[in-house]
């Protein structure tokens, strides 16, 4: 009975919010643009032929510019660059939204128990999560993935053991902020145990923050996972954009300026951060009324 | 008599919004001779800061300025820039309310004392710490504490130094405004004994703003009470809370705090109701949704300043029967 | 971290930082010195621990039969039991031993020696200049915030962000190629004199560090903006406007100074992130530095390499975090409340 109640209350934040996001031009460009390149991504398999990334079916030859049915050129094995971009979302994509995942879900888990139980646990963990924070990220997350082995899998682990800190700070002001509020100290009066407070009160009252840094956090995670592809840790297999560049580098499209395969892949992954982040901005600005007027 | 210090004409301030403009100074006639204390009082929202930043046009850009205000004959709204910050602080400064925010956290005291004394070239560089020193002990602090930082200071001390800033370029006006709102009572004590003892001495002009009616009481000589942007009320200070002539002067007279009981001090007592809204003011005399001795004409006729006995003026349907 | 201007709430002095002076200091010290010794701990348990040690890595695409490589592990010293190998490694830090790297067969602490002032020099010049320009740009953009200005600055700095750095490397290699050297840092045949080299080296900067700019630079933007925009509302700049100050005064003399502390904090903890962005844009130009070292390591899955690498990025992150800390409580007057 009183559940529904809250799941009304929040029905109607949630539409408040969603009239002041939309007050936000960059918010909605941004989101725009994200709905246009997951659907593509999603139906790759359906718009286009996948057999065409195999090196050994490549069909065009190589580094040609664009023309001759290639729209974008070839690579240097003769493969469509046009379609080693649309099937290169995918990675880029899914690496991008599990590695958050994975960052948010650790950051969530260390702030929530670093705030609530407070004492030791909380400064053993916030040494850590200090320390993490300072780190070199790139560094960290490269030497990971090199150790296991490398492809995707590695990189999201790489990515999500890296990228946490953030979210767990977030998560820690944001739950102590939540439990010094009377009502929890009603909850505690009441007899709720550590995970009912924790379960019905502060991960919801924590929620929509979580939800505006973790967009922000799928631009990061995109860029790092780029970056770690070019850096040659990716899966040889599954091209994303940051191996697409990767390649270029290695087999001398740089020098040759083969304009048509360096562009595509760099200006793919800025268009989707820059969306990510103006979607994530947008986000903030509408929860965190100080930070409206940047 | 000579030129009055400060002097108000028709004073209006409206503040443009997304709604439209928005009044919140709605007509003000306001005078102060040099060495004169006067104490502006009201509840918050009825304008007297806004009135009181405007002297010196220190309002945020939405807001618009009508009427004149006139600082030592001068109209501040026709003045240039230029000209305008060479008069603040020179001719007219202000002590601030709340001088933990009001006083740059990271810049020693004594310095930000001796900020108005170099811009306004009222000092070669060995003399204005002299004269740094000096005014600190004026306020009652060591002049050594001019090396201090706002953070290693009491609230109290921190207002003194506000005041002793203030005094820095020798102004002939001093506008206070809520000098003594976040302190305990016995440090308010103090300063406004400092402030009144000040003013005597230096013959400086004060506007003082409070919404607190025995602070005024205790300093000024004159008192104007404000209600919804309008003067309802001027006159001697003693006279008009021995002998209020409107209403709302009446509660707040009434509302006198019990010494030692802080508080009673913030709400009037037995006044119900909330100060409107600048954006909705009702019809008529804009007090009379809260008067106790309210008539059929008030919600239908505005009422304005008429003078009531010698050196008195009220806004108010009843004074005005001979 | 997540966006580029992330809340200075992050930057604020710890509340151990308000008690005395040496007690703050000893106290950052002592912190950094267990992180130092946490990450030397990390990196040999990273590449042995894991799925997949030293040999194995370095073994992994190549064709060696099992005796060899078992006649490599034991040329190693790394089919000696996990603590042994411990206390050997515990044993050559002390003596600034990192080991042999598996690929070069040169000693890891000679290779990164060699490797460090090509990258101190790309990250300092390209740092300081950065900062300057963003610092300059950021609180200009904040103080006149939604104006023609400030819009481009911010959107301008967003874009930059967004794209990763070494795409804009590889761009700015393949537009300027022709005017300036696109590999490494000094052309074989200048002649041995200072000067040419000097300037040479200085010709070969130029790329790199532009590329390194160009990313570092709008972060910092972003962070000042962000931070004046924290001010201004603040009272005490209504008091200085009320003295009479001009409006540049009052934001240069009044603002700014409160701004630059949550940014200098910020700025230093961000380092981890300047040093991703040495790794790729030294790649991308096979600048012979640190970053090049890494990729390197990386490519040739050289475990004692990456070990020592490792120790020595993170450990230089950490030690300029420690003279960050450090440096804030000097210049914030809150902080060095004793």
């Amino acid at each position: 009975m009183t559940s529904s109640i809250a799941w009304q209350r929040r029905r109607a934040a949630a539409g408040r919010v969603w009239a002041q996001f939309r007050t936000d031009r960059g918010g909605l460009i941004g989101l725009a643009v994200l709905a246009v390149i997951v659907l593509l991504a999603v139906l790759a398999p359906l718009i286009s032929d996948r057999s065409g990334l195999d090196v050994t079916h490549a069909t065009g030859g190589i580094l040609q510019p664009p023309g001759n049915g290639f729209l974008l050129g070839t690579d240097e094995s003769g493969r469509s660059v046009l379609l080693l971009l649309l099937w290169g979302s995918r990675i880029s994509l899914l690496v991008g939204l599990a590695a958050t995942l994975l960052s948010v879900g650790v950051g969530t888990i260390v702030g929530v128990l670093m705030a609530h139980f407070g004492g030791w646990a909380q400064a053993v963990l916030m040494r850590v999560t200090d320390f993490f924070l300072v780190l070199p990220s790139l560094v960290l997350a490269a030497v990971l993935s090199t150790v296991l082995t490398p492809g995707i899998g590695s990189i999201i682990v790489a990515i999500g053991a890296t990228a946490w800190p953030t979210t767990a700070r977030l998560v820690r002001s944001q739950t102590l902020a939540v439990e010094s509020r009377p009502y929890i100290e009603r909850s505690w009066a009441l007899g709720a145990g550590h995970w009912h407070v924790i379960g019905k009160h502060v991960l919801p009252a924590v929620a929509p923050l979580v939800f505006a840094n973790t967009t922000l956090n799928v631009a990061n995670s995109i860029i790092t996972e780029s970056t770690l592809s070019f850096l040659g840790l990716g899966d040889p297999n599954s091209p994303s954009w940051g191996s697409m560049l990767h390649n270029a580098l290695q087999t001398g499209a740089v020098t040759a300026r083969a304009w048509w395969y360096l562009l595509p892949p760099g200006v793919a992954i800025g268009v989707v951060v820059l969306a990510f982040m103006m979607c994530g901005r947008a986000l903030e600005a509408v929860l965190n009324p100080r930070l409206r007027e940047r | 008599m000579g030129e009055p210090l400060l002097e108000l004409r028709s004073a209006t301030v409206d503040y443009r919004t997304a709604s439209g403009l928005v009044p919140a100074v709605r007509g003000v006639d306001l005078r102060i001779d040099a060495g004169q204390t006067l104490g502006l009082a009201g509840e918050s929202g009825c304008g007297k800061s806004t009135l009181a930043m405007a002297v010196l046009r220190l309002l945020p850009r939405t807001a618009m300025i009508g009427g004149e205000i006139l600082l030592g004959g001068e109209n501040v709204t026709d003045m240039s820039w230029g000209r305008l910050r060479a008069v603040r602080w020179a001719e007219a400064s202000v002590v601030f309310q709340g001088a933990m925010h009001a006083l740059n956290p990271v810049r020693r005291v004594g310095d930000q004392i001796a900020e108005p004394i170099r811009l306004h070239g009222k000092g070669s560089v060995e003399r204005v710490d002299d004269r740094v020193g000096e005014l600190l002990e004026q306020v009652g602090l060591p002049a050594r504490r001019a090396r201090a930082y706002p953070h290693e200071l009491s609230g109290g001390q921190r207002q003194r130094v506000m005041i002793a800033m203030a005094l820095a370029c020798s102004p002939g006006l001093i506008i206070a405004d809520e000098p003594t709102t976040a302190l305990d009572v016995m440090v308010q004590a103090q300063v406004l004994t400092l402030l009144s003892r000040l003013v005597d001495e230096l013959d400086i002009g004060l506007l003082m703003i409070s919404h607190d009616l025995s602070v005024l009481a205790s300093t000024c000589q004159r008192l104007a009470v404000m209600y919804a942007g309008r003067i309802v009320e001027q006159g001697k200070a003693v006279d008009v809370l021995r002998a209020p002539r409107h209403p709302y002067t009446k509660a707040l007279a009434a509302a006198f705090p019990t010494i030692g009981d802080a508080s009673s001090r913030l709400s009037p007592r037995g006044l119900a109701g909330d100060p409107p809204d600048p954006s909705d003011l009702p019809g008529g005399c804009p007090f009379h949704p809260r008067c106790p001795s309210v008539l059929p004409e008030c919600s239908g006729t505005d009422v304005l300043l008429r003078p009531v006995s010698e050196d008195r003026t009220s806004a108010c349907l009843l004074e005005v029967e001979p | 971290m997540t966006s580029p201007a992330a809340t200075p709430a992050l930057a604020e002095p710890s509340p151990s930082a308000r008690s005395g002076g040496a007690r703050y200091v000893l106290g950052k010290v002592g912190g950094a010195v267990v992180s130092l010794f946490v990450i030397v701990v990390l990196s040999f348990f990273l590449i042995r621990v894991l799925p997949g040690d030293p040999i194995r890595l370095l073994t992994r695409n190549t064709s060696l039969g099992a005796a060899q490589v078992a006649e490599l592990r034991h040329q190693f010293g790394l089919d000696k039991p996990l603590p042994a190998q411990f206390v050997d490694y515990m044993v050559g830090l002390a003596h600034g031993d990192l080991g042999v790297s598996l690929r070069f067969g040169q000693p890891v602490s000679q290779l990164i020696l060699r490797a460090l002032w090509p990258t101190v020099l790309l990250v300092g010049v390209a740092t300081l200049i950065s900062i300057l320009l963003g610092l300059w740009q950021g609180t200009r953009a904040g103080w006149r915030r939604g104006s023609g200005f400030d819009r481009f600055s911010t959107g301008f700095a967003l874009t930059l962000w967004s794209a990763p750095t070494f795409w804009l490397g590889m761009i700015l290699l393949a537009l300027a190629g022709s005017w300036f050297p696109t590999q490494g840092i000094l052309d074989p045949d200048t002649p041995p004199e200072f000067l040419p080299q000097a300037l040479d080296v200085l010709h070969h900067l130029v790329l790199p560090c532009l590329t390194l700019v160009a990313v570092l630079y709008a972060q910092y933007l972003l962070v000042m903006r962000s931070s004046l925009l924290e001010e201004m509302n603040a009272d005490y700049l209504t008091t200085a406007r009320a003295k009479g100050l001009r409006d540049d005064l009052v934001r240069d003399r009044h603002a700014v100074p409160n701004a630059l502390l949550p940014t200098v904090t910020l700025v230093f903890i961000q380092l981890g992130f300047v040093v991703g962005g040495a790794v790729t844009v030294e790649t991308v130009y096979s600048w012979p530095g640190l970053g090049l070292l890494l990729y390197q390591a990386l490519s040739d899955h050289d475990g004692t390499l990456l070990q020592g690498l490792l120790l020595v990025l993170a450990g230089a992150v950490l030690v300029m975090n420690l003279i960050g800390d450090l440096l804030l409580h000097v210049i914030d007057p809150r902080v060095r409340a004793a």
